[in-house]
């Protein structure tokens, strides 16, 4: 391996543990907007208290889903200008970014649905909010499987 | 499994109690003893939900139950209430009350989520939209409560503490509520005076409890395109090594 890749290599790494750090606070702080860390003593463990603090979880959530929106652009932006001819996406990789995707748009609709004078009908909220939630599900799901099984996001094209 | 933690508030054989806010009583009149140029004064208020413009109760409810309707009421659809009771949490004054034991958390996991229904004031939402006043102002015996557009009822407010010396409540309080009041004395000396606790809101000064996440809004807007112009500078910067 000469000096570029490793260079390369060492990005790589850089941008899979920074998503990997975002979807853990994402989910930790998205899940903490449900009433359950408290009610199932999760929030006792020390270090844990923010997540049953209901204006903490949403502020991190918010932090988080703005680093995840970077973190997506970069790589979709760097893909299509440097790697699309070297590298091809593999099938997980399309389904964990057609969820990623998915979790982006109806999470920038409820962040626009949290804005003062916001008018989306209430059954659409409810919508979104299930959405945001089955996807998370589905997204965690997908991560683990692929984990366990190995499956990249990409691969070098033959 | 039923964590010990999980409280069961049931009221249903309190529905008489009418000097603080239950699931059952969605209104109460407060009273302080202050003084008035010079002369001590009773005062009563009614209390009940403040109806935000931009409602936490409403915004950060995780199932979409909380709504609000276009004329600025905010409501639980008791039909969905799983009564977590976050709304309560986030609510700067702590207005629902919830009654275990209804709704429709019976219906999908009874012991793992949920834990009633919330329930607080609506407005008389059903009545309102055929032309109706709500119930509290219908029965005020002593006219005090106006209803109307916002704006028409802020001039109102001002006018009436413009004619009396007095003070307003609820033009500024958590960005802006849709229920304002006005005074003879500071709220912060009505604050002092009222009895506060459980169902029993106070009158303290309230921050705008959604404006530190909205105000990240703006940093989500820009995150794309730092995201895009950190991949470009890459693109470039090695189209100029490869050079």
């Amino acid at each position: 391996m000469n000096k570029n890749n490793k260079t390369q290599s060492n990005k790589r790494s850089i941008v899979r543990y920074t998503y990997m750090i975002t979807v853990l606070f994402l989910a930790l702080s998205g899940f903490g907007q449900m009433p359950i860390f408290k009610r199932y003593y999760i929030a006792d463990i020390p270090g844990l208290g923010w997540l049953a603090k209901f204006y903490v979880t949403h502020y991190i959530h918010y932090l988080f889903a703005i680093l995840l929106i970077g973190l997506t652009s970069y790589v979709i932006a760097e893909y299509l200008f440097m790697n699309w001819k070297r590298i091809k996406i593999t099938i997980s990789g399309y389904i964990r970014g057609a969820l990623v995707f998915g979790l982006v748009i109806t999470g920038i609709l409820l962040v626009i649905r949290n804005l003062a004078g916001s008018g989306f009908p209430p059954g659409f909220i409810v919508f979104l909010d299930l959405a945001h939630l089955g996807l998370v599900m589905v997204l965690l799901m997908a991560g683990l499987y692929c984990i366990i099984l190995k499956k990249k996001w990409a691969k070098e094209r033959l | 499994m039923y964590p010990d933690r999980v409280p069961v508030m049931d009221w249903s054989d309190k529905r008489d109690v009418t000097d603080r806010l239950t699931p059952y009583n969605w209104i109460y009149i407060q009273s302080a003893t202050v003084e008035v140029d010079g002369e001590e004064a009773e005062i009563t208020i009614p209390r009940r939900c403040m109806h935000c413009i931009n409602p936490p109760c409403v915004k950060l409810c995780p199932w979409g139950a909380a709504r609000q309707l276009s004329n600025g009421t905010s409501r639980i659809d008791s039909d969905i209430c799983m009564g977590g009771s976050k709304c309560k949490s986030v609510c700067p004054w702590h207005i629902p009350e919830r009654q275990t034991g209804v709704g429709l958390y019976l219906d999908i996991l009874p012991s793992l989520a949920g834990n009633g229904v919330m329930y607080k004031c609506d407005r008389c939402y059903n009545g309102i939209a055929e032309g109706e006043l709500p119930a509290c102002i219908e029965v005020c015996p002593e006219d005090v409560q106006t209803i109307g557009p916002r704006d028409e009822i802020i001039n109102q407010a001002h006018a009436l503490a413009k004619e009396i010396n007095g003070y307003i409540y609820g033009e500024k309080e958590n960005g802006g509520t849709n229920t304002i009041y006005v005074s003879p004395v500071p709220f912060e000396k009505l604050n002092k005076a009222i009895e506060k606790g459980k169902g029993k809101p106070h009158f303290k000064p309230v921050k705008d409890t959604m404006s530190d996440a909205n105000n990240l809004a703006a940093a989500m807007v820009l995150a794309p395109v730092a995201g895009v112009a950190a991949a470009v500078g890459k693109f470039y910067k090695m189209t100029k090594t490869d050079e």
